[in-house]
């Protein structure tokens, strides 16, 4: 098992050393500079313009430049956002845990439905729930996010009025410092009467949304591996043992099936992050997703970097969890086989 | 006494691109207590299925037909399918062909065992436990503490259909249905399997119903034999009878090809053709084609199941026999 893990954790180092270098590249491939988006409308000198190049280091050749980042990075300095002047590192981490826990909502809310969506598709196969279920996965996963977030807004929002717009608390009524970043958890922390709720409250719609994709590709990916998993001798022996439906479904054929579900979902958390960015946008929500785009527009190249590099080590991470969970799952892998 | 298992008249068909295909067809069986019966027949000749069909195991898209199908004095055909299988695994078993596969990959020996007593006899995880060790033990798996908690890609064909026996035992059932149990083995570990399927057999005074297309098996070990072509029952006899006076041509076919009983220095006696398949199923016997005896009216009609005293036959020209009968 140690072995297992370090292989996998090996593996992680030349990946991370090609984020780092696909994430410079790709920042200053953007058309526009950092430099003529900070001196506005009106412009500045040349000579000005000059300086301040060469204070950001962009005067150099960009191979040096790159070398001069990994070498920083190593060093554990992710540089300073060029627009706020603080460290890419704590702007990057401030806003994690809000976009942490709608990632988590919205994974929660794509699992508790999109397994059993899959399972009921698998089990009524070629029957109307199995066409509904199907066509209400293909459609969700075929919306644009920020169009299918316009709408839910519009109906829950504007014409409901269940939930609110935007933000992550109703600040009016509630106030407390963050102790965790989890807005749910600290709300309950702060042991204010309501403030869970209303956090919950703000919370519901972007999960939803953000849900959306990764809940129909897990459907699909539960329902062709139940499919497969159905038609093994195993399950047969299960019905032979009289055991009831629920149970050679339940237990004997869903085991299985999940070892390929949990990779989907594992891989599921880029798609996520992806999606991250835009509801965030939509709902105001303010977490990484919605910090790399103002970061993106500002062509702030250190933020950009560094909040790529971040959310791919989280990816990353999560995938190495998976992978440590599909030995639990599977007990075939446990040997090394 | 009422037998243990008593199917009258079975047939099962299945949907297809072009129409029904009929996999069992007209199947009369009766298994006492203590009795094994064997069920020969080349691949494809219904055997599984129609067993499958007695254990409720055929997809729901399966038509199953049947006059009479009871177990242990449960009319099957009039159980709810829940109730029915309450039936499997408590009293009657079934163990497959492909042990490797037949265990579910993610779960322990021991739990798969566990999980069959737990179901049908119940108690406390303790006496469970206890009652998997001892029949670990019975199906001769060696230091079965360790193998109760091994997965099975931890353990070979052989340790595998023995795992399947134990499962199957768990419950303590009347009757056992063994399809191919050997087959998927080594030879030397065949022979182990089989003898200690009869062992058991024997200890636990269950019926067995023995699935196989190795007639030197039959002839060691069943009291009865049901030959089967192509869906069809075609001979049932007690095994001394089938060996030495076989009434059904495809039975004296089949038994004049094994190399024991050919003649020597010579090639083997092999029946020429194939088995009819959906679609050149012939009008007449489905064995007609094939069969060296078939006259003209082997070719128009198809012979009906008759039963002669203790025998089942499905032929206009029977062989062997002292009066011939025709049936139509």
């Amino acid at each position: 098992m140690f072995k297992f893990i370090l292989s996998k954790i090996i593996l992680l180092i030349p990946t991370f050393l090609g984020i780092t270098l696909a994430a410079f590249l790709f920042v200053r491939l953007l058309p526009g500079d950092p430099v003529t988006i900070l001196s506005g409308e009106r412009g500045i000198s040349p000579e000005r313009r000059a300086e301040m190049i060469a204070q950001l280091g962009l005067d150099k050749p960009v191979i040096v430049q790159y070398f001069t980042y990994l070498k920083n990075i190593l060093q554990g300095d992710f540089g300073q956002s060029i627009s706020t002047h603080r460290p890419v590192v704590e702007e990057f981490f401030e806003r994690l845990p809000a976009t942490m826990e709608l990632a988590f909502f919205a994974i929660l809310i794509a699992v508790l439905i999109g397994v059993p969506a899959g399972i009921i598709a698998a089990v009524k196969r070629g029957r109307w729930p199995d066409h509904v279920l199907m066509g209400s996965a293909l459609t969700g996963y075929s919306m644009p996010i920020f169009w299918w977030g316009l709408l839910l807004i519009m109906l829950f929002s504007t014409t409901l009025g269940w939930t609110p717009v935007s933000g992550r608390l109703d600040i009016i009524n509630y106030y407390f410092d963050p102790v965790t970043g989890f807005m749910t958890v600290d709300a309950w922390l702060s042991g204010q009467e309501g403030a869970v709720t209303s956090a919950l409250h703000h919370l519901i719609l972007p999960s939803v949304v953000l849900s959306t994709i990764p809940m129909a590709v897990i459907a699909r990916q539960t329902r062709s591996a139940m499919l497969e998993v159905l038609g093994e001798d195993y399950i047969r022996t299960a019905y032979a043992k009289g055991l009831p439906t629920w149970r050679v479904i339940g237990i004997h054929a869903l085991r299985n099936a999940m070892i390929t579900v949990v990779t989907v979902i594992g891989l599921q958390v880029g798609t996520l992050m992806a999606g991250a960015v835009l509801t965030e946008t939509i709902f105001s929500w303010p977490g990484v997703g919605k910090w790399m785009i103002d970061a993106i527009s500002h062509r702030d190249y250190p933020a950009v970097q560094g909040g790529l590099l971040f959310i791919s080590m989280l990816v990353m991470l999560v995938n190495l969890i998976v992978d440590l969970m599909y030995g639990w799952i599977n007990p075939r892998v446990r040997d090394g086989k | 006494m009422s037998s243990l298992l008593s199917v009258r008249n079975l047939s099962v068909a299945f949907p297809t691109q072009n129409g029904w295909f009929q996999a069992v067809e007209g199947i009369h069986l009766e298994v006492n207590a203590g009795d094994i019966l064997a069920i020969v027949g080349e691949s494809g000749s219904g055997k599984s299925v129609a067993m499958m069909a007695v254990m409720n195991l055929l997809p729901p898209t399966a038509r199953i037909t049947c006059d009479e199908l009871k177990i242990d004095d449960h009319d099957l055909l009039a159980m709810p399918a829940k109730q029915r299988r309450k039936l499997n695994g408590g009293t009657v078993a079934m163990i497959f062909q492909e042990p490797m596969s037949s265990l579910n990959p993610c779960f322990t020996v021991g739990y798969q065992i566990d999980e069959s007593i737990r179901i049908h006899l119940g108690g406390s995880k303790k006496e469970r436990t206890e009652r998997v060790l001892h029949l670990l033990e019975i199906v001769g798996i060696p230091d079965p503490k360790r193998r109760y908690q091994a997965y099975p890609h931890q353990m070979s064909g052989g340790m595998s259909q023995r795992a399947m026996i134990a499962m199957a035992l768990a419950a303590n059932p009347k009757l056992l249905i063994a399809d191919e149990p050997t087959t998927a083995l080594d030879v030397t570990v065949q022979a182990q399997i089989l003898e200690l399927l009869l062992k058991l057999q024997q200890t636990q005074g269950m019926g067995l119903i023995l699935i196989t297309h190795d007639m030197g098996v039959v002839a060691e070990t069943a009291q009865q034999v049901v030959v089967q072509y192509a869906g069809q029952q075609v001979e049932k006899q007690p095994v001394f009878g089938l060996f030495n006076q076989p009434h059904h041509p495809y039975t004296a076919a089949l038994l004049d090809a094994l190399p024991e009983r050919a003649p020597a220095g010579d090639f083997l006696p092999t029946i020429h053709g194939i088995v009819p398949g959906q679609k050149d199923r012939p009008t007449g016997c489905l064995f007609s084609p094939r069969c060296t005896h078939a006259q003209a009216l082997c070719h128009e009609q198809q012979p009906a199941l008759v039963r002669h005293s203790e025998q089942w036959l499905r032929c206009h020209f029977p062989l062997n026999l002292t009066e011939v009968r025709h049936h139509g």
